[in-house]
């Protein structure tokens, strides 16, 4: 299926999870958070939220401002 | 005389507790290991941090965080570039999404910043406002980025703002306190009858002379960024800084004498030898 990952689409796997989505990545998962449908996915759900076709994700993390 | 920091009260923001009233940016510095050096030499305590996506594709080895100490300092996410009160509550939730899992203290406080135009990047105050509201019921501690109307300051004050941080003139301008009358209205306003509610400058500081004023007018302390990022030498200015405000805070504690049209000796006026002709 076909999700959009910080604004650009991506195949993954049917019923992927956040957890699952943040490993294929390669991201040092506790440096970020999630957004799923401009909703918030904290850590304590990615294991069991299911992505579902055309969810946009959002993967954010702390960058340099003021 | 070294500045003795148990002779003055601590900055008290929301129950966080901190002897230094310097609160420092983590944008704009020409590498990671100069922001780090800044912010030893600033003394400060207290870091901002925006919120931003992952870069997923061409990631750079190190994140920003491996140049924060966090067993020091704590982190103040931002909202900064959001332009309402709905894209600025969800920055705040991941902010506190990200420092909660880093079991960073400033999880439970945010930099609010809601703007209203990119060229000035003054506040939306309708949206502040709004913004403020709700994320006082979601249990954040807001420090509220604003303009220096005192009216403003007033109904964020009364929203339930942690604190409220006036710009001293716009983001990144470096033209220091514009309008310092504005700021005392604001600091007698807001602290006439409850002196320990924290007002920041946060925003316009050039030099350090900008965070002297700032302090001496009874502020509670300075937010800056690009003041120190962006100098010829950020790291003696970030020194600088750190004087500036503690020579700013220790006038306005000793304070200051009247101005006065005209002059008053210094030295006696009696046992003057006779005047030449």
């Amino acid at each position: 299926m076909r999700i959009f990952v910080n604004g650009v689409a991506r195949d993954v796997s049917n019923r992927l999870t956040v957890q699952g989505l943040l490993a294929e990545l390669g991201v040092q998962s506790a440096h970020v958070a999630v957004e799923v449908n401009r909703e918030l996915v904290p850590r304590s759900r990615r294991a069991d939220h299911q992505l579902a076709a055309d969810d946009a994700v959002e993967v954010v993390t702390l960058v340099g401002g003021g | 005389m070294s500045f003795d920091p148990l002779r003055d009260d601590p900055l008290d923001l929301g129950g966080h507790r901190y002897r230094s009233r310097l609160i420092v940016g983590t944008g704009k510095y020409s590498t990671h290991d100069v922001m780090r050096q800044c912010h030893e030499a600033s003394g400060c305590e207290v870091v901002t941090v925006a919120v931003r996506r992952e870069r997923l594709i061409d990631k750079e080895g190190r994140n920003l965080l491996d140049y924060i100490d966090t067993k020091r300092l704590t982190i103040l996410p931002n909202t900064a570039g959001c332009y309402s009160a709905e894209d600025a509550v969800r920055h705040a939730r991941l902010g506190r999404e990200i420092l909660t899992n880093m079991g960073n203290p400033g999880a439970d406080w945010v930099k609010l910043e809601v703007l209203g135009d990119p060229k000035t990047l003054l506040p939306d105050p309708v949206a502040t406002l709004q913004a403020t509201e709700q994320l006082v019921a979601e249990g954040f501690k807001v420090l509220c980025y604003t303009s220096d109307d005192p009216i403003m300051a007033k109904r964020i004050k009364a929203a339930g703002a942690t604190s409220v941080m006036p710009a001293g003139s716009p983001i990144g301008s470096g033209q220091g306190v514009l309008n310092p009358c504005n700021m005392r209205i604001i600091l007698e306003y807001l602290k006439g009858d409850d002196p320990k509610y924290p007002v920041i400058i946060d925003a316009g500081v050039g030099t350090a002379s900008d965070v002297a004023v700032s302090m001496e007018l009874g502020c509670d302390g300075v937010l800056l960024n690009t003041g120190i990022a962006g100098a010829r030498d950020p790291v003696k200015m970030a020194l600088a800084m750190r004087h500036a405000c503690e020579a700013g805070r220790l006038a306005f504690l000793a304070g200051r004498i009247p101005r006065k049209l005209y002059a008053t000796a210094s030295s006696p006026l009696d046992g003057l030898i006779a005047a030449g002709r």
